[in-house]
């Protein structure tokens, strides 16, 4: 019987298979941030294990909470700061240079196809945009693999989810997953890997496949991934091109990954994504999506624009060009947080940031910001956010705060009305105009 | 073996995430200890008081689908650990939020809806008491009830080792 990608990726990773149905991995990369990390180090050095397996496969950032707020979180970025320094972490990503680790860590090149990564962090199913086996783990799993390089999964069954149609003008990966969450539910995937294929898949840019793989976990995935294409290889090529001859080459390869013909799954999914609406959740669950149309009017207090899942040089692009020329109405808060240094570099050099704020947005640094309410931007009780995030928790971004959560464009035209606005009439004005 | 169960506690509602057991504001804890006063205190659930007598005498926790969904923050299942929970029984578990009770030594055990709605249907005075080499969840409240799970090999190893790191510390 054939494999699919998860499955040839645990089979080259095998280091052991303590019982049947778990299988424990050998790990390519170990991620790691200041908000899960610190506990993890706290307790190897009071069992007296401070060591780490490989400093050059160990990549850490301090992101969550950038600048620190308060003595507490200075606290945590001095754990994982003096812990990076004492073991050697030569990819360590501070104040500077950090940004969101799913963001970061990907333009740095560390995720390959075929590699299994773990880190702290739900949202690590990001990386299987590039036919990694990536995912997120709790402290103690995060502590294994900081000391042993190992991860232990069960046997992973994968959902095939087929998207085919064409996206139609204003509609984006985000409204995909979205859609896509709202057919699964949050709970559709669990122990799965959400294996993304398809014309619309084999169309998306790289940072529209980590949009799309992004929110895996929000159906419960383990991983969301896509197959390792030109696409995977254009990106990488700066780092891959001293291991092969051509980009021609890479391709090739990376086809040593693809899942047979003959692979089984547990599931299968086919999505038409033809006239697809933008889509926006309501409620605290990430599966309660609606079209855009029914939520229209919905008067919002902030608009965020940033994170792990729409805070890349696209999502900016797609932003700004609704934002152009255009002011955001008085009763909203705008907030731009550039996932990284190099798409805010990017942005400020093709004059995003510019557009940004002479339409009244705030940009702040890169930085989870106000994803999790942790540091800036966090809600009043009883008030309103349109966030190109990926969750819509109760609380998440401030107590009795109400999240909805939608594409970057979507928040752009919602910016500019002040209630929920499909962006799609703004396009087209924008089309207008040019011509 | 560890001895699991005691007095329970129920959420009877699904897709419990990991925000309302802890919120993201107390991550900022570097200790599992500081997070013990905030199990809980977001949760949305009709009449759930945080504060609840019961809710801290309780060892058990039982509830509905899908439970511990959201982030991975094994800060989810230490918040329940430092209130001496270290048993949760529902219908299913968010995957990382499994893994975490397992990698801490601690018990998640998945039971059919319709053993879930008859342990609930038992009220409010509920006792839990685990027999892990019969693999047999007792129930006790109006009355007594008696409920078979079945446990992953691998997850009954980490119960038994006390943990993952322990685990992988002895093998790896
Ligand atoms: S941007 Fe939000 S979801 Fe992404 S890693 Fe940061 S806090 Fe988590």
């Amino acid at each position: 019987m054939g494999q699919t990608i998860a499955e040839k990726i645990f089979a080259a990773h095998r280091r052991d298979t303590p019982t049947p149905d778990n299988v424990v991995l050998n790990l390519d990369v170990v991620l790691c941030h200041e908000i899960t990390t610190p506990i993890a180090i706290n307790d190897l050095v009071a069992r007296g294990m401070d060591r780490v397996f490989d400093p050059d496969k160990i990549k850490a950032v301090i992101d969550h909470v950038t600048p620190s707020k308060d003595s507490k979180t200075a606290t945590q970025a001095k754990i994982v700061r003096e812990w990076a320094h004492r073991h050697r972490i030569k990819d360590f990503f501070d104040i500077g240079a950090n940004g969101v680790c799913h963001a970061l860590f990907p333009e740095k090149g560390f995720i390959r196809p075929g590699y299994t990564v773990i880190m702290g962090d739900s949202h690590t199913c990001t990386h299987g945009a590039f036919g990694a086996f990536a995912a997120g783990v709790g402290t103690t799993d995060l502590e294994v693999g900081i000391l042993k390089g190992v991860c232990s999964f069960r046997h992973p069954e994968t959902i095939k989810v087929t998207i085919t149609g064409t996206l139609g003008n204003g509609v984006y990966a985000k409204d995909v997953i979205l859609h896509i969450i709202k057919i699964l539910t949050v709970n559709g995937a669990t122990d799965k890997v959400m294996e993304f294929v398809g014309p619309v898949v084999d169309a998306m840019s790289m940072e529209a496949r980590m949009t799309l793989c992004n929110m895996a976990i929000e159906a419960g995935a383990t991983c969301g991934i896509c197959l390792p294409d030109r696409v995977t290889a254009a990106y990488l090529w700066p780092f891959i091109q001293g291991d092969y001859a051509t980009l021609d080459a890479a391709v090739a390869d990376f086809g040593k990954w693809y899942s047979d013909a003959d692979a089984h799954y547990a599931g299968t999914l086919a999505v038409d994504v033809a006239g697809l609406a933008p889509q926006v959740t309501h409620g605290f669950k990430p599966d309660e999506v609606m079209d855009v149309s029914a939520l229209a009017g919905t008067r919002v207090d902030q608009v965020y624009i940033g994170s792990c899942t729409n805070g890349r040089i696209e999502d900016l692009r797609e932003a700004a060009a609704i934002l152009a020329g255009r002011k955001i109405a008085a009763s909203v808060r705008g907030i731009l947080s550039p996932a990284t240094p190099k798409v805010y570099n990017q942005a400020m050099v093709e004059g995003i940031i510019t557009t940004f704020m002479e339409a009244g947005f705030c940009v702040t640094n890169p930085t989870c910001g106000a994803c999790l309410g942790m540091s800036n931007g966090v809600l009043a009780e009883g008030e309103v956010c349109a966030s190109t995030t990926n969750r819509n928790f109760n609380g998440r971004m401030g107590k009795g705060g109400m999240v909805h959560l939608m594409s970057p464009a979507t928040a752009a035209a919602t910016a500019v009305t002040g209630v929920i606005t499909d962006p799609r009439p703004f396009l087209q004005q924008a089309k207008e105009v040019k011509a | 073996m560890k001895e699991f169960g005691g007095p329970a506690f129920v959420l009877d509602r699904s897709d419990i995430n990991t925000d309302e057991i802890i919120p993201a504001k107390y991550l900022t804890e570097n200790s599992k200890e500081a997070l013990a006063p905030h199990m809980l205190e977001d949760l949305k659930l009709e009449g759930f008081d945080p504060r609840a007598e019961k809710l801290r005498q309780a060892r058990a926790i039982v509830t509905r689908g899908n439970f511990g969904c959201g982030s991975s923050r094994e800060h989810a299942v230490w918040v329940f650990e430092k209130n001496d929970i270290d048993l949760v029984v529902g219908e299913s578990f968010a995957r990382i939020f499994r893994q975490n009770m397992f990698n801490c030594g601690m018990l998640a055990i998945e039971l059919p809806r319709e053993d879930i709605d008859a342990i609930i249907a038992l009220g409010p005075d509920l006792t839990l008491a685990v027999d892990l080499e019969k693999n047999v969840l007792m129930a006790q409240g109006s009355h007594k009830a008696a409920f078979a799970f079945t446990l992953n090999p691998f997850d009954r190893e980490l119960v038994r080792a006390g943990g993952w790191l322990a685990f992988a510390d002895a093998h790896y």
